[in-house]
């Protein structure tokens, strides 16, 4: 008996993590988890990547060259669906593991073998997805909107792409509640809710809009496999159904989506941008409050997506003013964070570099947002590059660039080294510069008529389409920096301070020796 | 190779041209909507230069103050940092406020073409827009009752577009933008377009019209077109929602005649079905008296 307990108390709470393989299958640290997480989240970048490049190589000039068309169609659909669920999605959760626990003074998170297993679906879920390449009829190619009655046309993919996105959804509803049950039970004593770091605030309010709308998409798509095999006909309308009735269903849950990958990001710039001005974030509580406006309003923007279906003259003003109002607390947060840089004193390491590449690049996402807002301009850009180009330009500068930012800020709390900066530096000079050589042309692109989605173009849309290729290729091949020196620091380096920076940041992760031990805060810290 | 970065350069010095407020044109010029030849395209047109320019305003104010800031207060110049400096309520006020102003002058123009646009009421000309994978049909009703055909991918540029076909696409014209036959409208008219398709949802999108409109199966949704009297010729675009393989393959092209042109049109075309119809009811007796 003696030996079983001991053992017990063993598995609960292992000073050291287990060796081998097994320490990553069946730990329930929230560090190996959230490690777990940003690894994974890498690789999908780095598939997804690849499928890009595959897109603007075919996109490079007029003609087919490379691929055939329903390939190219399986392309977009495919990037796009891993970038999302794969790459974006699962850093913020890694992230939010690595970090909310250190944030918050808490030894680890609430519910840690949900964790382990929120995290251990994603692998399952992606190597399905991944192999509807290899199925008749090719991978998915109606688009990542699976818009009916194309998404139905599919062949074996069909299946298995929407239960692939189901064991998604799964993962994520738990990785929110995993979120929510940490951030509101294991806060350390004294800090309030409105003394949280913003990194937390976002996070939370995120993790409410994933459990909202989460099982929307789980129910849309389960409407689409029904209408396929069981003959039901919920979108189609020989039985009575409405093929738009799913963009409305869908887009209710895609809103919130698109903010679910864009507030974190918020949480991380209103992090760095301090730290590195030396001064505190310029109007916190209005940053929370502006955080939870966008999150409401995200419920009641949806068909801002799908203006084109042909609504109600009422009903296409509503989504227009409600669509513009985003605008006010996006905009009080882009003056916040302009406040927080003024007088203060800047230095520019990798993370502050990023931060400010997002601030600006983020904003002109942002400017192009509230021209598709219009719905008269609207009937234009729809469906067009300018579209392309809006939500890569809040995608990729903005949250991408976030996720590296954040990455590049706690990189030396997680491994304990300094990573090698003149690397990082070209690593952010290569991005930025290539990431809008490649996509500020597409704004061109859409204006001048070139719709998306298409594998072959009207020649007068060749010397953009060319210039926007260049800077895909310059930009996929400044990542594998990125990798190398994430790689470099995890094997060692010069030690990191506690501090890590010399700008002395806040919070309480800086408290911890880095790297931060296995079990973070073994005696409960004190927030003052 | 250098005939390209020619024409890159050029492009680039028009973009920069654009950004600095140039010309109009009546087709787009490569890198701006372009004006179109329609009352709401012109309506649109404005919405989207007002709308640009408001949003350049706001970045010369927003993107200053951060550049300011980026080359002012440096701490390798020595910059102390004020951290008393951490909340004003003036100034978040003013900055929810001039907002919020901002938009309300924006959007009236733009709920006010928006009415416009959805007013369908008092055609001239209604013509029934089908989508196909991967095809439009035409049939027109009122005065042109009767006339009705596909309109697919023109031959040259559907050889052009097979993979690794050895076309040089340049040397198609209108590449991808061409079809067998245009839908043919009289100008100065008001067209209303009922939409809808058989199979998948497409959209019918011509961008010098400045609209671009959903054809969904089982539902008939309207748009409406008038095109300025003397903008006469050819206009073309594409399908812009995806629709399967062939997506990129299923252009649309508009030929705007004046009213008389289109009257005469008309008429060869309804001879030209009455023709047809006489010629298979020949074959067809033919066949019969051969058979027998």
């Amino acid at each position: 008996m003696a030996h079983a307990s001991a053992e017990h108390a063993h598995d609960d709470h292992p000073d050291q993590p287990a060796t081998g393989i097994k320490r990553w299958l069946f730990t329930t640290n929230h560090k190996d988890i959230g490690t777990m997480y940003l690894v994974f989240s890498l690789i999908m970048f780095f598939i997804g990547g690849a499928m890009a490049m595959v897109i603007r190589a075919e996109l490079f000039k007029p003609g087919l060259q490379l691929v055939d068309p329903l390939f190219y169609n399986s392309m977009t659909t495919n990037h796009a669906l891993v970038m999302i669920f794969g790459a974006v999605m699962p850093a913020f959760v890694g992230l939010a593991n690595w970090m909310v626990p250190l944030q918050i003074g808490a030894p680890d998170m609430a519910l840690p073998r949900m964790n382990n297993f929120s995290f251990w679906i994603l692998p399952f879920a992606f190597t399905l997805m991944i192999l509807t390449f290899f199925v008749p009829g090719g991978a998915a190619a109606g688009g990542w909107t699976l818009y009916p009655p194309l998404s139905i046309q599919g062949g074996d993919s069909f299946p298995m792409v929407i239960f692939a996105i189901h064991m998604m959804g799964i993962s994520s509803i738990m990785g929110a509640i995993n979120v929510i049950v940490t951030i509101v039970n294991m806060r350390a004593p004294g800090m309030t809710l409105l003394k949280m770091p913003l990194f937390c605030w976002t996070w939370l309010i995120t993790a409410y809009l994933l459990i909202a709308v989460m099982p929307v998409l789980a129910g849309s798509v389960t409407m689409l496999l029904t209408d396929h095999f069981f003959k039901t006909s919920f979108f189609n309308a020989a039985g009575g159904g409405d093929p738009v009735m799913f963009q409305h269903i869908f887009w209710f849950f895609g809103h919130p989506e698109v903010y679910i990958m864009i507030l974190p990001a918020f949480g991380i710039v209103s992090e760095i941008l301090p730290t590195f001005s030396r001064k505190p974030l310029f109007g916190y509580d209005s940053m929370v409050y502006a955080t939870a406006s966008i999150a409401f309003l995200s419920f009641i923007v949806w068909a801002h997506h799908m203006f084109t279906v042909g609504m109600p003259l009422a009903a296409q003003l509503f989504f227009m003013l409600s669509t513009m109002l985003i605008a006010v607390p996006t905009g009080v947060k882009v003056f916040n964070w302009t406040a927080t840089m003024w007088r203060g004193s800047l230095s520019f390491e990798p993370p502050m570099l990023f931060a400010i590449a997002f601030l600006f690049l983020f904003t002109i996402g942002g400017f192009s947002g509230v021209m598709l807002a219009f719905v008269p301009a609207d009937f234009q850009y729809q469906d067009t590059y300018f579209v392309v180009a809006h939500f890569h330009y809040v995608l990729v500068p903005g949250a991408v660039f976030a996720i590296m930012a954040a990455v590049y800020y706690w990189l030396p709390k997680w491994t304990g080294h300094m990573y090698n900066m003149t690397l990082a530096n070209w690593h952010f000079w290569l991005s930025t510069i290539f990431v809008n050589v490649l996509f500020f042309p597409q704004h061109f692109l859409g204006l001048a008529g070139m719709p998306r989605r298409i594998p072959d173009y009207a020649v007068q849309f060749a010397d953009w389409n060319m210039v926007s290729s260049i800077g895909a290729f310059g930009f996929g091949l400044s990542q594998i920096l990125f990798a190398i020196v994430v790689i470099q620091c995890a094997r060692g380096g010069k030690k990191a301070t506690a501090q890590v920076w010399d700008a002395n940041p806040r919070g309480l992760e800086w408290t911890l020796p880095s790297p931060a031990p296995y079990h973070s805060f073994q005696s409960v810290p004190e927030v003052k | 190779m250098s005939g390209i970065s020619r024409r890159i350069a050029n492009r680039c010095l028009a973009a920069a041209g654009f950004l600095a407020g140039a010309a109009q044109a009546n087709t787009s010029n490569g890198y701006n909507l372009p004006v179109g030849v329609t009352d709401l395209s012109v309506d649109i047109h404005h919405i989207h230069m007002q709308g640009f320019w408001w949003c350049v305003a706001i970045a010369v104010v927003v993107f200053g103050a951060m550049i300011f800031s980026l080359l002012k207060f440096r701490k390798s110049q020595g910059a102390v940092p004020d951290t008393t400096m951490v909340h004003s309520t003036k100034a978040e006020i003013i900055w929810t406020v001039i907002p919020v102003i901002i938009l309300v002058i924006m959007a009236v123009p733009a709920a006010a073409t928006l009415i416009k646009i959805e007013d369908t009421r008092n055609s001239e000309l209604s013509i029934r827009v089908t989508g196909y994978q991967w095809k439009w049909q035409y049939q027109y009703m009122d005065a042109a009752e009767g006339v009705g055909y596909f309109s697919t991918l023109s031959d040259d540029s559907n050889e052009a577009r097979q993979l690794n076909s050895g076309i040089d696409p340049q040397s198609v014209p209108n590449y991808l933008q061409s079809v067998d036959k245009p839908l043919v409208i009289p100008s100065g008219t008001k067209v209303r377009l009922l939409l809808t398709s058989q199979d998948v949802i497409h959209a019918w999108w011509v961008p010098d019209f400045g609209m671009k409109r959903d054809a969904i199966p089982g539902f008939v949704n309207e748009m409406w077109i008038r095109v300025a009297a003397g903008k006469e010729g050819f206009y073309r675009g594409q399908c812009a929602e995806l629709c399967g393989r062939d997506h990129g393959f299923m252009p649309i092209v508009v030929e705007v005649k004046t009213p008389d042109d289109f009257k005469q049109w008309v008429g060869a075309q309804k001879a030209d079905a009455k023709q047809a119809a006489f010629d298979s009811a020949l074959h067809a007796q033919t066949a019969q008296v051969i058979t027998r």
